[in-house]
């Protein structure tokens, strides 16, 4: 009996063995990965790369997967002009506080919503959720910033639009709802009032949601550059967002690339391409830099917000 | 996406103890809440201030669609135009032109970056080298975190007709230059490319995350019965990940009318060359505004868009209420 349980436990096996069909389609998997990955990877390859040539040897061999002749000079430019550390110090205190500011209201208002107890939540829940459905657009915005609150021209702009995000509520809301209600409970006949319990108890356990919904809302807040392209006339420039000044880069350089041919005059006054990639490098650097620590709560907020919302 | 009706789902709070006040109803809700959760209020009513300003109140902008709204006279002060604005919309051939290519847009990128995403789900999936996996899943999902400014710069590098690097590529294989910058044909497929190129690796994770949930004593069934990798995918993963990419692509056809400005906007930019196939609403409600100043139009076009959205949402969500109540999204 036995010897007859293990020959079909080694059929069994002997059938699973990967025939040559299975082989070729993992390998072809292999292979579409690898490429992908590769598609993928090279032109920040070519970025850095090309930040580090001589102006000289860019415009004549193209951008290459390792400097032709090694240059420091764009960093050099970026460094001595004023613009990007202006621009960096502007991002940087808008990241920070702005995040802060969000994380405050969103935790603040999601914890609310997590709990039974709170009757008004599914009406809340709607009113928040409602903004995702329709909102007023572009246009609305725009007037009621600058028309009602006067906002444009100060960095309250780059900041105050921008705490609130309906999805951001719902996930965190589900990362609380996933915290035992009997916690807060306890706490709660101690004599702790629900705002003492979110700040001592539970938010210090929420650890791995608040990094992961303050991330998505880091890098919005770094991202910026479409309100200050709304609101931030040049007169203000001191208060420009490093996105916003590869935006601005980009403008002169697509107004000459869209004329017929490539003016002597135009083509004079655009910045060189390295400067251009020193300066992709140095705003994009610190994403890149600290994505591989930060990737598994990117995906572990997708999985949150997706699967188990 | 129950969104409204979720509970929490390990163990919920405490039950209600006070009965003194009946609930239900908006009003009976809240003055329960208020009485006997004050602090719980409180800690709602900074995100409440925030939606009551920047969410609600600029609908009652919405209102100079309906005007001919100058700066100086201020919303009230503005004289009504009734539908004027809309009428000059819809009369102008930028109507079709900018409805057509969000929507366009929009159902090549659903489709474009679903296949491919999926496909790069089930590849990371089956193979079987946890640190080739580790490594290229990082790598693929890199490209989402770059803003479409820079993905912009990078392009005209890579586009331009002197010196670019495909057309470089392209002359050094015997081919005629593309001028990418005045070819308006070329740009939805570009545009899909490089929409895959950003997103498509970001949008595998929930399918991987769906796959790695996926019973594995189905797959050893099959195997044991003699299915081959290529039949489990095929008859086995692809029918189970169905929800999934149904509800997900159900979250996307209610955002099919809202172009992408950020991709857009800094790719083609003000190059009216390429407006005949890139043009999307968002872009031309920009330029009304900021360009000719046509507040009170570009309202209106604003307004079209907030309601054509709007719509389709609710008819997306009837629909998958019927065919299949779990996807619904509320």
């Amino acid at each position: 009996m036995a010897k007859q349980i293990s020959e079909a436990a080694l059929d069994a096996k002997s059938k699973i063995q990967m025939t040559t069909g299975d082989k070729v389609l993992k390998g072809i998997f292999y292979a579409f990965i690898a490429l992908f990955a590769v598609i993928c990877l090279v032109p920040f390859i070519l970025v850095v790369s090309a930040s580090f040539t001589q102006e000289q040897a860019l415009t004549t061999y193209g951008y290459a997967l390792w400097p032709r002749e090694f240059s420091l000079d764009a960093y050099r430019l970026v460094v001595a002009g004023s613009d990007i550390p202006q621009a960096y110090l502007i991002t940087i205190f808008t990241t920070v506080f702005g995040t802060f500011l969000s994380m405050l209201v969103t935790c603040m208002v999601a914890y609310a919503l997590s709990l039974q107890s709170f009757r008004s939540r599914s009406a809340l829940a709607l009113f928040i959720y409602f903004t995702m459905l329709f909102n007023g657009g572009l246009v609305a915005s725009y007037l009621l910033i600058t028309k009602t609150l006067h906002l444009e021209n100060s960095i309250w702009v780059l900041i105050l639009p921008s705490i609130c995000n309906a999805w951001n509520i719902i996930l965190m809301r589900n990362f609380f709802n996933g915290i035992p209600a009997s916690l807060s409970e306890s706490a709660k006949l101690d004599g702790a009032n629900d705002i003492v319990i979110l700040f001592q108890i539970i938010l210090p356990i929420s650890l791995p949601g608040i990094a992961t919904v303050g991330l998505f809302y880091a890098l919005s807040y770094w991202n910026e550059w479409y309100r200050c392209l709304l609101y931030i006339d040049s007169s203000h420039s001191n208060l420009y967002t490093l996105q916003y000044l590869i935006q601005r880069i980009l403008r002169q350089v697509n107004y000459a690339a869209s004329q017929p041919l490539d003016q002597a005059g135009l083509a004079g006054t655009l910045p060189t391409y390295a400067y251009r990639m020193a300066t992709i490098v140095v705003s994009t650097g610190p994403i890149v830099l600290l994505y591989p620590f930060l990737q598994k709560y990117f995906v572990q907020g997708l999985t949150v917000g997706a699967v188990k919302g | 996406m129950k969104v409204l009706e979720q509970q929490p789902t390990t163990g919920g709070h405490s039950k209600p103890k006070h009965s003194s006040i009946k609930s239900g109803g908006l009003w009976g809700n809240l003055r329960y809440d208020l009485r006997f959760n004050p602090c719980l209020c409180f800690l709602c009513l900074p995100a409440i201030i925030w939606f009551c300003v920047f969410a609600y109140s600029p609908l009652i902008y919405l209102l100079a669609a309906f005007k001919k709204y100058s700066p100086a006279k201020g919303l009230w002060g503005s004289e009504w135009v009734q539908l004027e604005n809309f009428k000059a919309f819809f009369g102008s051939d930028a109507f079709f032109r900018v409805t057509f290519n969000t929507f366009f847009l929009n159902v090549l990128f659903i489709a474009s970056s679903t296949i491919t995403s999926i496909l790069i789900a089930i590849a990371l999936s089956e193979i079987g080298n946890r640190y080739f996996k580790k490594v290229t899943q990082s790598i693929v999902i890199l490209p989402h975190f770059i803003s479409w400014t820079v993905i912009a710069l990078l392009c005209e590098a890579l586009l331009k007709t002197q010196n670019g690097f495909i057309n470089n590529f392209l002359v050094s294989l015997g081919m005629e230059k593309i001028n990418f910058y005045q070819n308006a044909d070329v740009w939805p497929a570009l545009l899909v490319c490089l929409r895959i190129w950003q997103g498509a690796g970001y949008g595998s994770i929930v399918y991987l995350a769906t796959i790695a949930g996926l019973d594995q004593s189905m797959y050893e069934a099959a195997r044991v019965d003699g299915a081959t990798r290529g039949q489990c995918i095929r008859y086995l993963t692809l029918p189970l990940l169905k929800t999934t990419v149904v509800m997900l692509t159900i979250m996307s056809i209610g955002k099919i009318f809202n172009g992408d400005f950020g991709m857009i906007y800094n790719l083609v930019g003000s190059n009216s060359m390429l407006y005949r196939t890139t043009d999307v609403i968002d872009t031309y409600t920009y330029r009304m505004l900021v360009e000719s100043t046509n507040i009170g139009q570009s309202a209106a076009v604003s307004f079209y868009q907030s309601l054509l959205g709007f719509i389709i949402v609710m008819l997306t969500n009837a629909a998958t209420k019927k065919l299949d109540p779990d996807s619904a999204l509320f």
